[in-house]
């Protein structure tokens, strides 16, 4: 049987073109002294361009692990991890940084924006650190906040902003530099109700315009926006659904 | 991110953080200012030492003949009081050596006291009275600029006129013409035939109160015993011609008293060398402290910055762990963190220069030193204080560059 629909990947293989996200026996294992705890057992999860999938699970069951290191913040102990065409799973650190920048829009419970920088700055580091110059950054961190709603708040600092502004802003700077995957860790844990439809309603409309989302959440009412979910339990994939479109 | 992002980044982050970045400077600060005015202040009293004071004192390519050095600091009894033994310089010393020397030089006898001077009524206390040779001025530089100095005749003969120095023609005759007037040397009536240019001050002493007259007239009587000089002063027109002077001048010292080639000299000839000998001392241990100090205060300085860049990098491990999740890398990181110290430092440098600089220039108008600021210790304020940030900045930067990105968004 294959998992989520797609075809059997084997090591050794490279995954086919439209696929955007591929893990294969994907296994990190933390050494915490006295014990080796075991995050993640072996996750092949393969995700196409213009996908939106929202990764569930109980806490502990490895969601936060599969994210970092599908976010290239981590490296897997085992297993082998594709993105867009390369493989990612063996990279040293400044190789992986390279790929945050180019491949990879986060965006975090709690936003993770730089206090005391204006919505427009914030949105431009990617784009420092992609090394693009500063008359180039205003303009496409303009047009970023302005995808989101936010052009008329460009100058003002997080702490000026709403919960869902701000994490409009996280938005605009996840989209800056045009990456492969949006990477959403609990994106309305920290907003209230309304808040948390409005995003998820920039979300389902991004994904219409192209963008392949993936989103880690407990909420089943958020996960329900997503037009897969894959459920983790105690470091494997329990259950892949799709909705039927 | 190039080092014109990190430098802007730099700048914006300590705008923002006044109070530490202030406080992180002052070591840096408190450092190059005494670099710089320290440094400046002593090339002042170098300049002032060779230029005024051993020029004035002694005087350029010039010697002394004296019983014993005239400039003496730190010296033992004994030594005194085998100086008190020796036979004084005699007029017939003094001629037979100015006679003897065959190089070009110019001589001038000098016999000096301190002797109050009268007339109409009013008097200048302890001023500095000469009795010298004709030559005497022309030696010592002493511009007349009104009257007349004495002839050789004049001098030979002892008769009984005066030069006056500024001061006290000011403090005697108070703007009327000095010229021709008469003056009581303790009690010795003489005629004023001319009066000394300004010369001011020496320490803070007047070079301005005194009075030369020849050496045989009764002025001899207050300033040494009968046919006795204090020194014969000569003067050469280079420092060979002075060298060779001088040997000639031993030579007949010697021969004349008889000494024998075991027994030293029972007399001395004193340059401005021995006199900037005793400067050149003072100057070697300014140039132990000085550095030492300065070290110190840089060493203090970068301590204080890398705590607080330590201080920072823990602050803003969220920062720095957001920066790495949008792709900065391990050096861009680095760069950041090391702009930062640097330029604390720098701004502390400028400052330090600034303050040095003014502190040099109060010294010039406060005191008599030509207090001078070197470019070259601007060139090494700059450089020591920016080494000294980014030295200061490299452990806590690589500390930043080395947090692993997951542990660093987890902080609160």
């Amino acid at each position: 049987m294959t998992r989520g629909g797609a075809q059997e990947f084997r090591t050794g293989d490279t995954p086919l073109p439209d696929i955007v996200i591929l893990t294969h026996k994907l296994t990190r294992d933390y050494d915490m002294g006295s014990e080796l705890v075991r995050a993640l057992r072996g996750v092949d999860i393969q995700i196409h361009r213009n996908e939106y999938v929202a990764v569930m699970g109980p806490s502990g069951s490895g969601k936060s692990t599969l994210m970092n290191l599908v976010g290239c913040l981590d490296t897997p102990t085992a297993g082998e991890y594709w993105l867009n065409g390369q493989k990612v799973s063996d990279l040293a650190d400044d190789a992986l940084a390279r790929i945050r920048n180019k491949e990879i829009g986060f965006v975090f419970q709690t936003f993770n924006l730089l206090p005391r920088a204006s919505a427009l700055h914030n949105v431009e580091l990617p784009l420092i650190y992609a090394g693009i110059g500063s008359s180039d950054r205003r303009e496409r961190a303009t047009h970023a906040l302005t995808r989101v709603g936010l052009g008329d708040r460009m100058e003002h600092k997080p702490n000026e902003l709403s919960g869902g502004q701000r994490q409009r802003v996280a938005i605009a700077r996840a989209l800056v530099n045009d990456p492969s995957i949006l990477l959403a860790d609990e994106p309305t844990g920290n907003l209230d109700s309304t808040t948390s439809q409005e995003i998820m309603g920039v979300f389902g409309e991004l994904h219409r315009q192209g963008q392949t989302v993936v989103m880690v959440t407990h909420e089943a009412d958020i996960a329900a926006h997503a037009a897969r979910v894959v459920t983790l339990r105690d470091g494997l994939v329990a259950t892949d659904q799709r909705k039927a479109a | 991110m190039r080092v014109m992002e990190a430098m802007r980044l730099a700048f914006h982050t300590l705008r923002t953080q006044k109070l530490k970045s202030g406080f992180a400077l002052i070591g840096v600060f408190i450092g190059v200012t005494f670099l710089i005015g320290a440094w400046s202040i002593v090339n002042g009293m170098n300049q002032y030492m060779v230029d005024k004071f051993a020029g004035t004192i002694i005087g350029v390519n010039t010697f002394h003949l004296r019983r014993r050095p005239n400039f003496t600091p730190n010296v033992d009894d004994s030594t005194w009081r085998a100086w008190a033994r020796r036979p004084r310089i005699t007029f017939s010393d003094a001629e037979a050596v100015a006679e003897g020397i065959d190089v070009p030089v110019i001589t001038a006898w000098q016999s000096s006291d301190n002797v109050t001077i009268e007339a109409n009524g009013k008097e200048v206390r302890d001023a500095d009275v000469t009795g010298a040779t004709e030559r005497y001025f022309e030696i010592k530089n002493l511009q007349i600029v009104q009257g007349r100095a004495f002839s050789a005749q004049e001098a030979r003969r002892g008769v009984p006129v005066v030069v006056i120095g500024h001061e006290v023609s000011e403090k005697l005759y108070a703007g009327l013409d000095p010229i021709g007037k008469s003056l009581r040397i303790r009690g010795e009536p003489y005629r004023v035939i001319g009066v000394v240019a300004k010369q001011g001050k020496l320490f803070g002493f007047s070079l301005d109160r005194f009075a030369v007259a020849p050496a045989r007239s009764p002025v001899q009587d207050q300033v040494n015993p009968p046919g006795v000089v204090d020194a014969l002063i000569v003067k050469a027109s280079s420092v060979e011609l002075m060298r060779e002077a001088m040997d000639q001048a031993t030579g007949i010292m010697r021969s004349r008293r008889h000494l024998r080639p075991a027994h030293p000299d029972n007399f001395v000839l004193e340059t401005s060398e021995g006199v900037l000998s005793f400067w050149a001392g003072i100057q070697r241990i300014l140039f132990v402290i000085g550095p030492g100090l300065v070290t110190i205060s840089l060493v203090v300085g970068g301590i204080v910055i890398m705590n607080i860049m330590l201080m920072a990098v823990a602050e803003r491990t969220r920062e720095i762990g957001i920066r790495k999740s949008l792709g900065a890398r391990r050096a861009d990181i680095l760069r950041q963190f090391l702009a930062e110290s640097a330029m604390i430092a720098t701004i502390g440098g400028a400052l330090g220069i600034g303050t040095g600089i003014l502190l040099s220039i109060l010294v010039n108008v406060a005191t008599p030193l030509p207090a001078t600021v070197s470019p070259m210790s601007i060139l090494l304020g700059v450089g020591l204080g920016g080494g000294v940030g980014v030295l200061a900045g490299v452990y806590p930067a690589s500390r930043a560059a080395r947090l692993d990105p997951i542990v660093a968004l987890r902080q609160e």
